[in-house]
């Protein structure tokens, strides 16, 4: 089943969902909406691997590596938070801008 | 008797007591440490005489000559192969005279301070002074080795600084310390070179190897050290040309000489041990020290030397006439004898009676030790009575102190030449061994000694007699002349001044150790005695009653007795090198160079660096987005570049 | 365990043991592990000394190899010869001294003397050092807490004076290991230096990474031009800091352009020796004469640093036994003694709260003790014969009139005429700080030195004493390396 669909349209989706996650990256005012997006670069990636690991080179690393990932985007998340809420309750804001006191 | 361990004893006594008087004495034994000083000392000097008589009467003479004997040698810092400073005692006659010489007239000056310093705040740390002095000069005289010769050369000049600026809290006499030991260092370096030179060329820094390869034409040494040259001079010549600097910076000589009449800030008894008796002969001991090589491989400089010698004797006797402070008039006086020293060497050759000019110089460097001394310390009891170093303050002195009078008046005699006083033979034999050699150098020494006579008269009518004493001191009244322990010294060192010319000399003392017969020369002991009486008769007319015959020749010659009042304006010219030329010039230009420029391309290029990143500084907005956008931009361009390349 | 094992222990312990115990009693565990390490150099010296007489005659001893970084063959390899014997005991030496007169330090006591362990560590280290990379780690480790000593625990313009050491010394650590990468390059990867130094390299590329190594270790040694460090550096550190910068720091140049740039690359050394000799001799006298000109004593002893600093060079520029031995010699000395020196004007400066010679005057009737130190060291360093100076400068103009050519002769006589200007500026300082009447009324009240000053005083004048009139053992024990270095750089033509 899965053979009949090719790589092509599984690239085609996860280089869609980069976009969107670069586009909300670069655009969001949000931090936590940020974070979001970083997840979708992440996934993207993760779908790329294990697309070529089905179609390209059929070991176990690309799988590996995903797994990989996902957990250390689940690492990534909470450490994120957790700085993302004392930097709330530093500047009472969670715009990136906002966060200029090392500037310079 | 001539072991190593007894002689190593004479100088290490001394230096014992230094020690002692440091770090135990000074603190616990303030007073008591000038008569362990004292003690200490007379074991030293006994020592010395007794080491002087098993040399030249029990050892004597080996196959018709005195030779060097060396009991004891010990490497202390090797350089190369055959190139090492030893520790060494040499004993030849020379040495073993001086090693009289030196610790006989410290110990009369080690008693002589038990009264004149008495009752100073730091009369231990003089006394601890006073030893380390013996102790390196006695190195010095001792020494078998060139370099080690320079060690303990540059160890007397420290002793001189220290002793000079002894009063320390006096700007003057911290000025005079540093003075002194500046100039003399200055010349040193004259010395350390000349010794790289000669070791260089002869691969040794013994004395006796050192002789042995330089006057022996056909070593290869010799040949090494006179075939390569510099300015058409040889390499020798360079050598001991510069090791004589050194000797004559040491011996105030001409034009070196502007340290020594500064000196006499030190303590008198000071300036009588260092400043005329012993340190100052060094360099006429460090010309005859190295004889051979000056008279047999480098004859002509030894002329120069002798040159040297006259002029600067003529020189310091014209200053000495018009000086009016009692210890400067003594310290041109030495200058004037050393020269003469000097000439003396300069006229003699190597070998038999043509050498008897090595021996007069040593002869003279002998009895000169004495009534020099001799003369410095009746200042210094005069100085003790009057406060004052000036001669107006003095005058008609005679009746208060007439032990000193005595004593001064046969030291005037002793230096002025007349017989049968030692000073009488020891000229005597200086000017007839100029008048074989070298009639000019004789016709200048002639006069010189005619001078002589009349600065010394000059200065003892000043002193005794010329007008009644007025003590100006109400309170001082009740001292008189000083105590025993100052009068004993003046004594004994008048029996010196009178009887040291008996010494057969020219039997003990030759420039090959081989005794010869002196001649006496009846016309030339005419003429000397002749001007010397005469420039004392002139004296006693000018000076023995205050008149103002001296003044009025002095006005009519006004010009020339100002520029020999002001030292030939020496003092002034050094002073403008040193200010104008080394500090205001070299020195500050360094210092601006350092400051500006060396410092300046530091701060320049932090100042540039720190520019450019003020300049780029904004592209470090802070915007997180911003950085993400250009991230992106960045990898997507990169890959556009890697597509469009093809790779 | 091995004896340099022990020399790189003792100092980590004292440092590991002083983060946990009260702030007020660091200095003594720091003292105490100061005096263990001095005690152990003592150790080292007679254990060396014996091996020696024994007939040992090893390029190195007591070497010892732990490998540290396999996958680029960097090891732990330590081992020392007579030069580094020499060096380690003048570290300890000067360490003790430096402990013992900044004893009343009450501004962040701990800290303070941990730095200062930190710097005995990273220079105990470098000298036993017998792999690159290890040399450079300790270097480093040498560079940091100075800056920090300076910039926080200094005087003056401390935070520019600081930045402008650490800058300097760090972009001469940067030649140094471009150098050592390079080495390590053309040795097909190794950074021993036992390996180097039987790799007979050509001399295009040993022209090219002498430069390198020895302007990088120039700069610790104040090399002219890249000496500007030395006096801002000198005169704003605390006491203890610019003892440790000029009795130690400034000896790891020296010790660096003989170990890691005159005996790997001889070639190059003989290529770029009038280079070195030019160089020096203007240092020396360009130095000397800047001196004159001081009013601060502190930077007359720098720059009289730097002047001496040269004799070092110039030493190594001469390429003979001699000259290299004086050159040794001269590094031991002026340790020793500029410690002292610093030593001494910390004294001064502490009591009379002015370092200007315009305003100091007459202080040798106050505080007898340390005028005399004053007085003594700087006699020192005009070469006082008796006195360790006098016996490393006179070797370095032995051994350097020893060589052939006019220019030579002329930088001999240079530096020669370089210590008359020395006994000038000496003269001169002593002169207005210590002698002449008293200057100003409230000097009368100061005080003389306190015990830790004057053991301090009289641990560094005792060395210089001994230095000073039994110079037979350490030359012959610094020859001894010397000597197959001079044939190295002799044969390197034929």
């Amino acid at each position: 089943m899965i053979d009949q669909i090719p790589l092509t349209h599984i690239l085609f989706l996860s280089t869609a969902l980069f976009f969107i996650g670069a586009y909300g990256f670069l655009t969001r005012r949000n931090l936590i909406t940020m974070l979001m997006s970083v997840e979708l670069i992440l996934n993207s990636v993760n779908i790329n691997l294990v697309a070529f690991n089905r179609y390209l080179h059929p070991t176990i690393d690309g799988v590996v590596f995903t797994l990989f990932i996902i957990t250390i985007a689940a690492a990534e998340a909470a450490v994120a938070i957790a700085i993302i809420i004392s930097l709330y309750r530093k500047i009472n804001s969670i715009d990136p801008e906002q966060a200029d006191e090392l500037k310079f | 008797m001539l072991n190593a361990s007894t002689l190593l004893l004479i100088p290490l006594l001394p230096l014992l007591s230094f020690l002692f008087i440091s770090f135990i004495g000074k603190k616990y034994l303030p007073t008591l440490s000038g008569t362990i000083s004292v003690l200490v000392l007379s074991v030293s000097a006994f020592l010395a005489i007794a080491v002087a008589y098993n040399y030249f009467f029990v050892v004597g003479m080996t196959n018709g000559i005195y030779e060097a004997i060396i009991p004891m040698k010990l490497e202390w810092l090797r350089f190369s192969p055959g190139v090492s400073i030893d520790m060494g005692i040499i004993l030849d006659p020379i040495s073993v005279m001086m090693l009289v010489v030196v610790t006989f007239i410290s110990l009369m000056v080690h008693i002589y301070s038990l009264g004149y310093m008495k009752g100073e705040e730091r009369f231990a740390v003089y006394y601890s002074f006073l030893d380390l002095f013996t102790f390196s000069m006695l190195g010095l005289v001792m020494a078998s080795n060139l370099f080690q010769m320079y060690f303990f050369w540059e160890l007397v000049g420290v002793s001189s600084y220290l002793l000079i600026g002894y009063y320390f809290t006096k700007p003057s006499a911290v000025a005079a310390a540093k003075k002194a030991f500046i100039v003399t260092r200055f010349a040193d370096l004259g010395f350390l070179i000349g010794i790289l030179v000669l070791s260089f060329h002869s691969g040794t820094l013994d004395i006796q190897t050192l002789i042995a390869r330089l006057t022996t034409s056909d070593t290869t040494f010799y040949a090494s050290a006179t075939f390569t040259g510099f300015m058409g001079v040889s390499s020798l010549t360079w050598g001991l040309a510069l090791v004589f600097i050194g000797g004559a910076g040491k011996s105030a000589m001409f034009p070196l000489h502007i340290w020594l009449p500064d000196a006499m800030e030190g303590p008198t008894p000071v300036s009588a041990l260092i400043h005329a008796a012993t340190m100052v002969v060094a360099g006429v001991y460090l010309v005859a020290r190295l004889f051979p090589i000056y008279a047999i491989s480098s004859p002509h400089l030894l002329e120069l030397i002798g040159y040297i010698g006259i002029i600067s004797s003529v020189l310091a006797a014209i200053i000495a006439c018009t000086q009016t402070d009692i210890k400067r008039v003594l310290a041109y006086s030495t200058i004037s004898q050393i020269g003469y020293m000097l000439a003396s060497l300069g006229v003699s050759t190597y070998g038999g009676l043509n050498g008897e000019g090595f021996s007069a110089s040593m002869f003279h460097l002998f009895t000169h030790a004495f009534f020099k001394a001799l003369l410095f310390l009746c200042a210094g009891s005069v100085i003790h009575y009057v406060h004052s170093n000036e001669v107006k303050d003095m005058g008609g002195l005679r009746k208060k102190m007439p032990i000193t009078h005595l004593c001064f008046l046969l030291a005037c005699l002793a230096i002025a030449g007349i017989p049968p006083l030692s000073g009488f033979f020891s000229k005597e034999e200086i000017l007839a061994a100029a008048f074989a050699h070298n009639q000019t150098i004789f016709y200048i020494a002639w006069l010189t000694a005619g001078l002589t006579s009349f600065y010394m008269f000059r200065l003892y009518f000043l002193t005794f007699w010329n007008k009644d004493y007025v003590n100006h001191h109400e309170s001082h009244e009740h001292h008189s002349e000083g105590s025993w322990n100052m009068k004993l010294p003046l004594l004994i060192l008048m029996l010196g001044a009178v009887g040291a010319g008996v010494v057969p000399f020219h039997h003990l003392i030759t420039s090959d150790g081989q005794p010869y017969e002196s001649e006496f020369h009846l016309n030339i002991t005419l003429m000397a005695v002749g001007l010397s009486l005469f420039a004392i008769i002139i004296a006693t007319i000018f000076y023995r009653k205050k008149n103002n015959l001296s003044d009025k020749i002095s006005s009519s010659i006004s010009q020339l007795y100002d520029f020999a009042y002001h030292k030939f304006y020496f003092d002034e010219v050094y002073q403008f090198v040193t200010q104008r030329i080394l500090f205001n010039t070299i020195g500050a230009l360094s210092s601006w160079f350092d400051k500006n420029i060396v410092n300046g391309v530091v701060n320049t290029t932090a100042f540039i660096t720190e520019a450019f990143s003020e300049t780029i500084k904004p592209v470090q907005s802070g915007k997180v987005q911003g950085y993400a956008l250009a991230f992106l931009f960045g990898i997507l361009g990169l890959i556009a570049i890697l597509f469009f390349f093809n790779f | 365990m091995n004896l340099l094992v022990l020399l790189i222990l003792v100092p980590v312990v004292a440092l590991l043991l002083s983060v946990f115990i009260n702030a007020e009693k660091v200095k003594n565990v720091i003292l105490l592990g100061a005096v263990a390490e001095l005690i152990l150099c003592f150790e080292l010296l007679r254990e060396f000394m014996l091996e020696r007489a024994a007939g040992n005659n090893a390029p190195y001893l007591f070497e010892i190899v732990y490998p540290w970084f396999k996958t680029w063959n960097i090891n732990f390899h330590a081992g020392v010869d007579g030069i580094s014997v020499s060096m380690l005991l003048l570290t300890s030496l000067v360490t003790v001294a430096a402990i013992l007169v900044s004893w009343k330090v009450d501004e962040k006591p701990r800290e303070f003397f941990m730095m200062l362990m930190l710097l005995t560590a990273g220079a105990v280290g470098f000298f036993i050092s017998m792999d690159l990379i290890m040399a450079f780690f300790f270097l480093e480790l040498a560079v940091v807490p100075k800056f920090l000593l300076i910039a926080h625990w200094g005087s003056g313009r401390k935070v520019y004076s600081a930045t402008k050491l650490a800058l300097m010394l760090m972009a001469g650590s940067s030649l140094i290991l471009v150098g050592t990468l390079l080495l390590y390059v053309q040795s097909n990867g190794s950074f021993d230096i036992t390996v180097l130094q039987s790799l007979h390299l050509d001399s295009e590329t040993q022209r090219l990474i002498f430069p390198l190594m020895f302007l990088g270790f120039g700069v610790f040694t104040a090399l002219f031009p890249f000496h500007t460090w030395v006096p801002d550096g000198h005169s704003s550190a605390p006491t203890a800091g610019s003892m440790f910068l000029a009795g130690i720091s400034m000896k790891l140049g020296g010790y660096g352009c003989i170990r890691f740039a005159a005996i790997l690359l001889p070639e190059g050394t003989q290529y770029y020796s009038s280079a070195i000799i030019l160089l020096s001799t203007i240092a020396i006298v360009y130095g000397a004469f800047a001196t004159l000109m001081q009013k601060d004593i502190k930077y007359i002893n720098a720059y009289s640093s730097v002047s001496h600093c040269g004799f070092v060079l110039l030493g190594i520029g001469m390429l003979n036994q001699t000259a290299l031995t004086g050159a040794v010699l001269q590094m031991i000395s002026h340790g020793l003694m500029t410690a002292l020196f610093f030593g001494a004007i910390g004294m001064i400066y502490s009591r009379a709260h002015t370092r200007d010679v315009r305003e100091l005057g007459g202080l040798l009737k106050i505080m007898p003790f340390i005028g005399s130190i004053y007085i003594i060291v700087g006699l020192c360093s005009l070469g006082l014969p008796g006195l360790s100076g006098f016996v490393s400068e006179m070797t370095i103009f032995m051994g350097a009139w020893q060589v052939p050519g006019t220019f030579h002769k002329v930088a001999t006589i240079l530096a020669c005429a370089s210590i008359v200007v020395t006994a000038v500026y000496i003269l001169q300082a002593v002169a207005k700080v210590m002698l002449g009447p008293v200057k100003d009324s409230h000097f009368l009240t100061l005080t003389d030195a306190t015990w830790y000053e004057r053991s301090a005083s009289w641990l560094l004048m005792l060395a210089i004493i001994i230095m000073g009139i039994l110079p037979m053992w350490l030359a012959q024990m610094i020859s001894h390396e010397t000597a197959p270095m001079a044939i190295k750089f002799l044969t390197v033509n034929s």
